[in-house]
């Protein structure tokens, strides 16, 4: 069944075209990767698909329903997280703060009930921390729990973000390099946890990586973008052999190996 | 070393940490009751005065702190609700609680008003356009002079409730507690929100709009009601003003008083409810303090009290630019690290609250 359809998506940034007709589906419970060389515009499909990027044509379908009709923060409603190439947590409160507001669209008082802090409030309040803590407990984050963002190395920062996607109970979560930067252990455990992201908790996940070990370890189907087009799609092994997609590589053609 | 032993979700949630926490707060707020009985009308006139900065105050912490955008124009605020509570109570006869309660609603909406077109700005923006704000205020009021009275002036109505007549100088311990309910009130709904949904959806709108709007929260939508609840809160200073003042014309409510408000939350502590209070113990301690010297100073050089204007404002701005450069979490931070240090004694180190470098933001989304 098809969860995501991107159809004939185009952006433009002045004379730059960042995504040229690109095209493709992604099934429910599948894990789908996008990989290319910098500048291909894989962040830009996620800018799309997360409303913070407005296509020149195109659509962008989640569950049958465009999601060009919703704001970017209506986008989360939907079912679909994001997580940044470069991080953007809540810098000035703790880890546990962060994942909480990651259950911001699960909320259901409106505000003068909080401001009294009714009852209802402390019920709801208590369950989020319980969802919270489920994601506390899948992704080894104990120790941080209480801990400022702020001060945390870069590693964990990495999975407190996907922790906080993760927090929203996603049906599609995007993850933008969620290997980069990170040591040799560290990959190895994402490439875990990417796993079970999807047979755990359920959610399909469409990630862009530069880690290609970790890429055709996890990923059911690759895209290749270069210059905002599609080069190849398909399962990893396949892709990988692709005269267009190496040509694509030149140069930084050990990457592909 | 205090450990908290936590064993339901509940401990996070409640509003005091521990029994030992509980009781902290509950003597201070006996203390407080217990005040007019312990000092004198003058000393009392000035912890009433602390209280309604301290209301105002956190109104824009909530802002300002919470929500991360800076206002210089909340004296306009303080100038509805109290302009709002003198007509409603003073023309319209309204009974004392309903026309304060409306005079913060009324604030809280001009409040709104202002947020929308000021939505799309930032930070320094922000700040400009309030001020903007801040400096037409004393010209409407003068220009709104059948509703405001004025250069002349407004007197605000006598207060009565079930009864009890309450005259901030015929009776200075009542006026004192009912700005006393005020603040408590006010600081228990503050702590709730902080604890809910909507405090978290503030500080993600000040930490990082673009990923709030990823976590579905909308920065328009919670900048607005941040706004509307600031500029309530700082009414209801505003309102409980003017009976403090009796008398007060536009000469009250100056782009300095906004000014004041900014600095006092920032030499408090942003981003924390006891900012707000011991910024409040600031703006009220420095001009009495400014007394005391000059009348010393007077003494001992054999001369005639000196009069130098503006003293007051450079003094605050003095005090202003020596926390920014020594302690920028101002007197709740510098606090916080007191008391760290006393319970970790001696295993405190130096960079215990050495601020991290943040991760270079440019390039954000890409
Ligand atoms: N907001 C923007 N304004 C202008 N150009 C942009 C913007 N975002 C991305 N680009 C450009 O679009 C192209 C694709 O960028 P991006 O999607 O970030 O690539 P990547 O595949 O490395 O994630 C790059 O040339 C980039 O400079
Ligand atoms: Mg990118």
């Amino acid at each position: 069944m098809t969860l995501l359809e991107v159809e004939n998506a185009t952006v433009r940034f002045g004379g730059l075209t960042a995504l040229e007709d690109v095209s493709f589906r992604v099934g429910q419970g599948e894990i789908f990767a996008v990989v290319g060389p910098n500048g291909a515009g894989k962040s830009t499909l996620f800018n799309v698909i997360s409303r913070f990027c407005q296509p020149a044509s195109g659509d962008v379908r989640f569950e049958g329903e465009s999601v060009l009709g919703h704001s970017p923060s209506g986008i989360a409603g939907l079912g679909i997280a994001r997580t940044f190439q470069n991080i953007e947590l809540f810098d000035r409160t703790t880890v546990l703060q962060n994942l909480l507001i990651g259950r911001h669209t699960r909320r259901r008082a409106s505000i003068l009930p909080q401001i009294v802090f009714a009852p209802a409030v402390r019920r709801e309040e208590i369950a989020h921390r319980g969802a919270v803590e489920r994601i506390i407990d899948f992704l080894d984050l104990h120790p941080y729990r209480d801990n400022a963002v702020a001060g945390l190395p870069y590693g964990v920062r990495k999975v407190v973000e996907i922790g906080r996607a993760l927090s929203m109970e996603p049906r599609l979560i995007l993850l933008d390099e969620p290997a980069s930067g990170l040591s040799v252990e560290e990959a190895g455990d994402m490439r875990f946890w990417i796993e079970d992201i999807r047979a755990q908790l359920g959610v399909t996940v469409l990630m862009v990586e530069h880690n290609m070990s970790l890429v055709s370890a996890v990923s059911d189907r690759v895209m290749v973008l270069a210059d905002g087009r599609i080069i190849a799609l398909g399962a990893p092994r396949e892709v990988q052999s692709d005269a267009r997609v190496v040509e694509a590589y030149l140069g930084t053609g050990t990457a592909m190996r | 070393m205090r450990v908290h032993f936590k064993t339901t979700y509940d401990h996070d949630i409640r509003l005091f940490a521990d029994a030992r926490d509980a009781l902290r707060y509950g003597l201070l707020v006996a203390l407080a009751v217990a005040l007019p009985f312990l000092l004198d009308d003058f000393l009392l006139g000035e912890a009433t005065n602390v209280l309604i900065w301290a209301i105002a105050g956190m109104g824009l912490m909530l802002l300002t702190g919470h929500a991360g955008q800076p206002s210089l124009g909340h004296a306009a605020f303080l100038a509805a609700g109290c302009y709002a509570h003198a007509i409603l109570m003073g023309r319209f006869g309204l009974p004392f609680a309903a026309s304060f309660v409306l005079a913060g609603v009324i604030a809280g909406f001009v409040g709104v008003l202002v947020a929308i077109p000021a939505l799309r700005l930032h930070g320094i923006y922000l700040a400009i356009a309030t001020l903007a704000l801040s400096i037409l205020t004393e010209d409407f009021i003068v220009l709104a002079e059948p509703w405001t009275g004025g250069v002349a002036g407004m007197t605000a109505p006598d207060i009565s409730i079930l009864g009890m007549e309450i005259d901030r100088l015929g009776s200075p311990d009542s006026f004192y507690w009912l700005c006393l309910a005020v603040a408590v009130l006010v600081t228990l709904g503050y702590r709730n929100i902080l604890r809910a949904p909507f405090g978290r959806a503030l500080l993600a709108v000040r930490d990082s709009e673009i990923s709030a709007q990823a976590m579905g929260v909308s920065p328009a939508r919670t900048k607005t009601a941040a706004f509307g609840l600031s500029c309530m809160t700082t009414g209801w200073a505003g309102a409980l003003m003017g009976h403090f003042f009796y008398t007060f014309n536009h000469e009250v409510f100056t782009v300095v008083i906004s000014i004041q408000l900014l600095l006092m939350i920032v030499i408090g502590g942003l981003g924390s409810i006891h900012g707000a209070y011991y910024g409040a113990a600031v703006v009220a301690i420095v001009p009495q303090a400014i007394n005391v010297a000059r009348d010393w100073i007077a003494q001992v050089s054999g001369a005639g009290g000196v009069a130098i204007p503006g003293l007051e404002v450079g003094v605050f701005g003095l005090i202003l630019i020596f926390f920014i450069l020594f302690e920028p979490l101002g007197i709740h931070g510098r606090m916080t690290k007191w008391r760290v240090y006393f319970e970790l004694f001696p295993f405190y180190r130096r960079d215990m609250f050495r601020r991290q470098k943040s991760y270079l933001r440019t390039e954000r989304m890409r």
